[in-house]
């Protein structure tokens, strides 16, 4: 309680709101930045693994084997993806990432034997040349979208939508719109440059059906065909995208990142990804077709701990957009002066937008772009997804697991009501399921 | 002449064909308003199609030239790179979509959507266009000997529009712009190369204002009545 009444601050107006307002009253625009929700949302720090005991044997750390190798595709696709580990890299375009950053992102993702994603924009032969497994991303813009680039790819994610902004588009704002940018987006240079929020060629699972067709006869029915969504409705979007003949479904939580949204789009639409996975899960189960049709979840996976619990939950692999830009060093302590000189600090930078991001990451200047060697930054990233898969065999082995897929919800309890209820776990120390059991 | 029958192959066999010519002359009989037909062409072969076809029809074509006796369903030739496309009757929604260079031309009428996010092809279209054509158009060019419908060239960016007919309303930040002599020779270049009668004085033109260009507090108001 505040010590002095007339200084008792307001819940509802926090200096947080007071400034947004303020903000908006001064510039008339709303606010639009990068990053994804910051505000606390439910999410995987609210489960635990239960960990071996008497009636559970566990495997020895470090030694006894347990695997982490990943198949996707294997629905329809001839050459489905191979992936050594569970984590893969999530879509960002060149654009929205200079091309060192998109090439520091292939060679960590290649080195541990993973795949990267292109995104809005089209394809780099910087990404592609140093990525041994590429995702080629086909989004409503079609920018850079062209026939050879399909069909050199080893994936095809159709995007339906993402976690930080499900149903809406995009935008690159004019800042970063260099001369190379604009040639492979076909627009003039300096403008900005709007994706559209829904594929100009298709509306609605039925028509998605006759699309992946169409890919399919074009790439000679081998690649992988993902459907990426924004998780919203995960039952239903799942649901139809199995329907639509998909043979991985990405289901990106609100916790995803972006690279230029409106604040209010990111904060309040969509829905966690805890609460995403379980139902995306029931679809598939529902459809006869879990582990068939694989899933990859996204959005906020920070830690071998958020893997290991979204693998546990029945997702095939996850992928991470937000944490590998800081591996390869977005928000480095060591910028500090850097961010405050541009309004921000190290940490809290989130103007992806503006293009002058102190680490050389979201920018097309060339001088900051320098910055970035792709060579360190993606042995770093490498680091980074080797610990994670270090860590989630950790806590596999700890279940007694001789693979991560075998991770499986009744290896879990949850802390909170919340997370019990989102996850389909029990609370812990109680064998309760809000809304699935009666008991408590 | 190579005579595919996809009356008795099927769709992957009869395109499986067509994608791995490298020239040569084919007829495809017995469509049947088959989808994703004569897709993913790479290489200068000539496709005639004996009906109507489906959905996406020469989709994604790069130099072939690929003649539909018929009708053609939703995305005839969407993201074309080069070649051309050609359709005797009407074409389904979005016909020509995304298509980035390259020519399609429909004799009849196309339905919404025609041209959509067009970044470099040439459309032209001997009837009319359904509302929401050329929506956010970049480049290239779309040419109406029929009228338009609701909201053309809603936020377009630089590809230009002639239209001979009625434009039932423009889309955000789409104007008529003054047609010079440059228009009017290229667009009689391309009405005889189609073979389509019209006088290009006949024509106006619509393209941006630009002034949707950038995103600042200025143009708050009419970027949000544009999304």
């Amino acid at each position: 309680m505040s010590a002095d009444w007339n200084l008792r601050p307001s819940y509802t107006f926090s200096p947080d709101v007071l400034a947004e307002i303020r903000r908006a009253a001064n510039t008339g625009i709303y606010s639009i930045r990068g990053f994804g929700a910051k505000r606390q949302v439910p999410n995987f720090d609210d489960l635990v693994f239960l960990g071996a005991s008497m009636s559970r044997y566990p495997l020895e750390g470090y030694r006894e084997a347990c695997g982490t190798e990943v198949v996707l595709g294997s629905r329809h696709a001839s050459d489905p993806i191979r992936l050594d580990i569970p984590v893969t890299i999530a879509g960002m375009s060149f654009g929205s990432l200079s091309a060192n950053a998109k090439e520091a992102l292939g060679r960590g993702a290649s080195a541990v034997g993973t795949s990267t994603t292109t995104g809005d924009g089209g394809m780099t032969d910087e990404e592609r040349s140093h990525s041994t497994k590429l995702v080629y991303q086909y989004l409503p813009s079609r920018y850079g979208m062209n026939p050879d680039d399909l069909r050199r790819a080893d994936a095809i994610e159709v995007v339906v939508g993402q976690g930080a902004k499900p149903g809406g588009g995009g935008m690159l704002m004019g800042q970063k719109i260099s001369s190379r940018v604009a040639s492979m987006r076909m627009l003039p240079e300096g403008i900005d440059q709007r994706s559209a929020c829904r594929h100009p060629d298709w509306t609605g699972p039925d028509d998605l059906e006759i699309k992946i067709q169409e890919l399919r006869e074009i790439t000679g029915w081998r690649k992988p065909i993902y459907v990426k969504v924004g998780a919203a409705r995960p039952y239903y979007d799942t649901a139809l995208a199995v329907k639509a003949g998909a043979d991985v479904v990405v289901v990106d939580g609100m916790q995803g990142g972006t690279a230029a949204t409106q604040d209010v789009f990111i904060e309040h639409v969509g829905i966690p990804t805890l609460a995403a996975v379980p139902e995306a899960v029931r679809a598939l189960k529902d459809l006869e077709v879990h582990r068939g049709v694989q899933l990859v979840v996204a959005g906020g996976i920070r830690s071998g701990a958020d893997v290991a619990k979204a693998l546990a939950l029945g997702a095939d692999a996850v992928s991470i957009g937000t944490a590998a830009l800081v591996a390869i060093g977005d928000n480095d302590p060591g910028l500090d002066d850097e961010y405050r000189a541009v309004g921000s600090a190290a940490g809290f930078w989130d103007q992806y937008q503006a293009g002058n991001d102190p680490a050389g990451i979201t920018t097309q200047d060339p001088d900051l772009a320098s910055r970035l060697d792709p060579v360190l930054a993606g042995r770093r990233l490498a680091n980074y997804l080797k610990v994670l898969t270090l860590e989630v065999q950790t806590l596999a082995r700890a279940c007694g697991k001789s693979h991560v897929h075998n991770l499986e919800p009744q290896d879990m309890a949850a802390l909170t009501v919340e997370a019990a209820a989102m996850a389909g776990v029990p609370l812990a120390g109680t064998t309760w399921i809000p809304g699935a059991t009666s008991d408590g | 002449m190579t005579v595919l029958d996809l009356g008795t192959s099927s769709l992957r066999e009869v395109n499986s064909e067509l994608q791995g010519a490298s020239t040569g002359n084919f007829v495809v009989d017995n469509p049947q308003g088959a989808h994703a037909l004569a897709c993913g062409l790479d290489s200068p072969v000539t496709v005639r199609i004996e009906g109507p076809v489906g959905y996406y029809c020469a989709g994604m074509n790069q130099h072939a030239t690929v003649f539909v006796d018929g009708n053609a369903g939703t995305g005839l030739a969407e993201n074309i790179m080069s070649g051309t496309v050609t359709v005797t009757g009407s074409a389904g929604q979005s016909a020509g979509a995304t298509g980035h260079g390259g020519l399609v031309v429909v004799h009849g009428d196309a339905s919404a959507r025609c041209g959509i996010s067009m970044k470099g092809a040439d459309i032209v279209v001997g009837g009319d266009v359904g509302h929401m054509s050329a929506f956010m158009a970049q480049g290239g060019n779309l040419i109406v000997l029929g009228d338009a419908g609701a909201d053309l060239g809603d936020s377009i960016y630089e590809a230009r529009l002639f239209v001979r007919g009625t434009v039932a309303s423009l889309g955000a930040d789409c104007i008529e712009k003054e047609i010079r002599a440059e228009h009017l020779e290229f667009l009689a270049g391309r009405l005889a190369e189609v073979e389509m009668d019209a006088d290009p004085a006949d024509f106006r033109r619509y393209g941006s204002a630009r002034a949707l260009y950038n995103f600042h507090p200025d143009d708050v108001d009419a970027l949000e009545a544009s999304l």
